[in-house]
């Protein structure tokens, strides 16, 4: 399969005062159409400077970073923002839905910054990532109406709603338990199945072995790449879970 | 971002916070209507003291003794006998930009009938004293060119007057009035003018013929002043000129020799008085101005609170495609649509308060259109100067930072 994301030798540095942080020491990664990968390490080691210059976030110091074939080391802000509305879907930690706006207006959202698409067809596009996520039916609830687990569902429509290359997800368990963890993650299972490419950072290795391959990073080095070979289906992990009594 | 959503979304986020966005918007409204009503204040006064001084007069102009030397000694103008019927006669020939002239001599007397007795003015003229003067005659009639050079024992007399000696509101035409012991037969009721802009009573007057005032009651030969009118409004510099080269002649002034008169004419009266209600406006406009300004104050605090706080909204906008120049024109916008609300908000409540203060004080008040235009055009103004700030800083957020901003 053709490499979405093909990056070689990136180095990314932060100067703060005087002393220079090599966050990144020469990265060189490629990711395939379809795969689920998951970015593991300890806090500092660069995972999440990895998956800033991945989203177009943050340019790299040096190296190269080809998305989807463009090359997007060497945009400017404004492109980098247009990359990011059409190519890329973001999951976060604490979902970052917009509070008092309907879930159906925060998918609509990355939408809005599309000038070429017409609100019908925003709505429509809206409309099916919502009931892919398979919460068509809360589509007027504000988010503050929905529990931590529909938030991030919300927020993975809304991801989806643009039709992107890759799906970034940061930690997206990290606010929730584990039952409501592995619904997450059998719903991006379910996502990638359908042949949506998906990298997402965790801290737990059991969320990384839901995914087809793991990398990870210490120090701004990639140290370890391997192809998960007892890879856990979130759905069955769900069903051997005990059922806690309400 | 198309412009059409921008505004659904700056709406969206001001109805979020109502409260706020109401109290934001009150510093606004507050300085728009004041702004308002204090230049409809201004302007209502202005107009009230021109009706005022129109009431005294129609282009009026008038000649009174000056200073002159007499021996040396600088002398005052009251005792002046130097004015003339027969300066007036030349005015009258004399300069075609005067249509009216009229001499004028006045006395205080004590008028009295039958048991009622009041103090007056008896004011003497001829018969185009008040057409000068912008007196109507409400019953009777004025006298005539006869009676005036007749000294004919006849007057018209003011409502003041009449109420004082007649009784409230009844009409003495054809009654008999003694003033100084001299019996004059009333030929006509003056219609009322109510209190110059000195708060001097104008209805208090009997007006008879000047010649009956200098001969009967002063026993003199000269007259106290010359009142006249100008053609128009314009040509009241010009009537002042030709005045004064004729009184020149008529007094045989010398090249050197200063007037010993004074012309004086109701265009600088009113310019006097209006430049003090002008001064008066542009004083209230000015501190209404102020609050004006603590109002887009108010907005850019706000604004700058509005931003801090959504500062991970603004990380999420822009990682999800927003560009700097989307994210600015959103909060701009925000900040433009508090301050235009506010401002014709302000604008009902300063037409709202315009009419109150008009109804209280019997002001001719009116909005001046413009004043509507320009707290208007300064309200989107404000708008855009004080929402700028906050809506750059909000625009030059890292997506990364404001991502992770607590």
């Amino acid at each position: 399969m053709s490499a979405i994301i093909n990056i070689s030798s990136l180095k990314k540095d932060y100067y703060i005062g005087e002393v220079t942080v090599h966050a990144l020491r020469g990265i060189d990664l490629q990711i395939s159409a379809g795969e689920f990968v998951a970015i593991m390490g300890a806090s500092g080691s660069g995972k999440s400077t990895m998956l800033n210059i991945i989203g177009c976030l943050d340019k790299p110091t040096s190296g190269t970073y080809y998305l989807d074939g463009i090359n997007v080391a060497e945009m400017s802000k404004n492109e980098r923002a247009a990359i990011r509305n059409r190519k890329i879907g973001f999951v976060f930690q604490a979902y970052n839905l917009l509070s008092r706006t309907s879930a159906l207006e925060n998918v609509e959202l990355p939408l809005m910054y599309n000038p070429g698409i017409k609100a019908k067809e925003r709505k429509e596009r809206a409309l099916a990532a919502l009931e892919a996520v398979g919460l068509q039916e809360r589509m007027d609830h504000m988010p503050n109406q929905l529990s931590g687990g529909q938030q991030q569902r919300v927020a993975i429509a809304r991801s989806l709603v643009n039709d992107p290359v890759v799906i970034l997800a940061d930690e997206a368990t990290g606010n929730l338990d584990t039952r409501t963890s592995y619904e997450i993650m059998a719903l991006l299972q379910e996502l990638n199945e359908k042949g949506k490419t998906i990298v997402f950072v965790t801290h737990e290795p059991d969320i990384a072995r839901c995914g087809t391959r793991n990398i990870v990073f210490r120090d701004g080095h990639l140290i370890r790449q391997e192809e998960v070979s007892n890879r856990l289906i979130a759905t069955e992990t769900l069903k051997a879970l005990p059922v806690e009594e309400d | 971002m198309k412009l059409g959503n921008l505004f659904k979304v700056a709406m969206n986020a001001l109805r979020r916070n109502k409260m706020r966005s109401f109290l934001t918007m009150l510093g606004i409204i507050i300085g728009v209507a004041s702004v308002i009503t204090m230049l409809a204040i201004g302007q209502g006064s202005k107009k009230s003291i021109e009706a005022q001084i129109a009431s005294m007069g129609s282009n009026m102009l008038f000649v009174i003794p000056g200073s002159m030397r007499m021996g040396g000694v600088q002398q005052g103008t009251s005792g002046s006998q130097r004015l003339t019927v027969a300066d007036v006669n030349a005015i009258r020939t004399g300069c075609d930009a005067i249509i009216a002239v009229s001499p004028e001599v006045r006395a205080g007397g004590q008028a009295v009938y039958s048991r009622s007795n009041w103090p007056t003015t008896i004011y003497g003229g001829n018969e185009k004293y008040l057409e000068i003067k912008s007196w109507a005659i409400v019953s009777g009639r004025n006298f005539t060119a006869e009676e005036a050079k007749g000294s004919a024992k006849v007057c018209l007399i003011g409502r003041t007057v009449a109420d004082e000696l007649f009784g409230e509101g009844t009409d003495p035409t054809g009654e008999m009035v003694r003033f100084k012991n001299i019996p004059f037969r009333i030929i006509g009721l003056l219609k009322e003018k109510g209190q110059n802009s000195f708060g001097q009573d104008q209805d208090d007057v009997l007006i008879a013929p000047y010649t009956t005032v200098q001969k009967r009651i002063l026993a003199q030969t000269y007259i106290q002043s010359i009142q006249m009118s100008a053609k128009s409004a314009e040509a009241s510099a010009l009537a002042q000129q030709q005045v004064e080269a004729v009184l020149r002649r008529t007094h045989k002034l010398r090249e050197n020799e200063n007037n010993d008169f004074e012309i004086r004419s109701q265009e600088e009266l009113a310019t006097t008085m209006t430049s003090v209600t002008d001064i008066l406006t542009i004083l209230l406009g000015a501190i209404a101005g102020i609050s004006l300004l603590v109002g887009g104050i108010g907005i850019m605090n706000i604004m700058y609170v509005s931003v801090t706080e959504r500062t991970r909204e603004i990380g999420l906008r822009m990682s999800i495609g927003g560009r700097g120049a989307d994210i600015l024109m959103q909060f701009l916008i925000e900040s433009i649509m508090l301050s235009v609300f506010g401002g014709l908000i302000g604008i009902l409540l300063g037409f709202a308060a315009s009419k109150v203060v008009g109804a209280l004080t019997s002001w001719p008040i009116t909005v001046m259109w413009s004043s509507v235009i320009l707290s208007f055009a300064v309200c989107t103004v404000i708008g855009v100067f004080f929402g700028w700030y906050p809506a750059r800083r909000a625009s030059e957020l890292d997506p990364i930072d404001a991502l992770r901003y607590e």
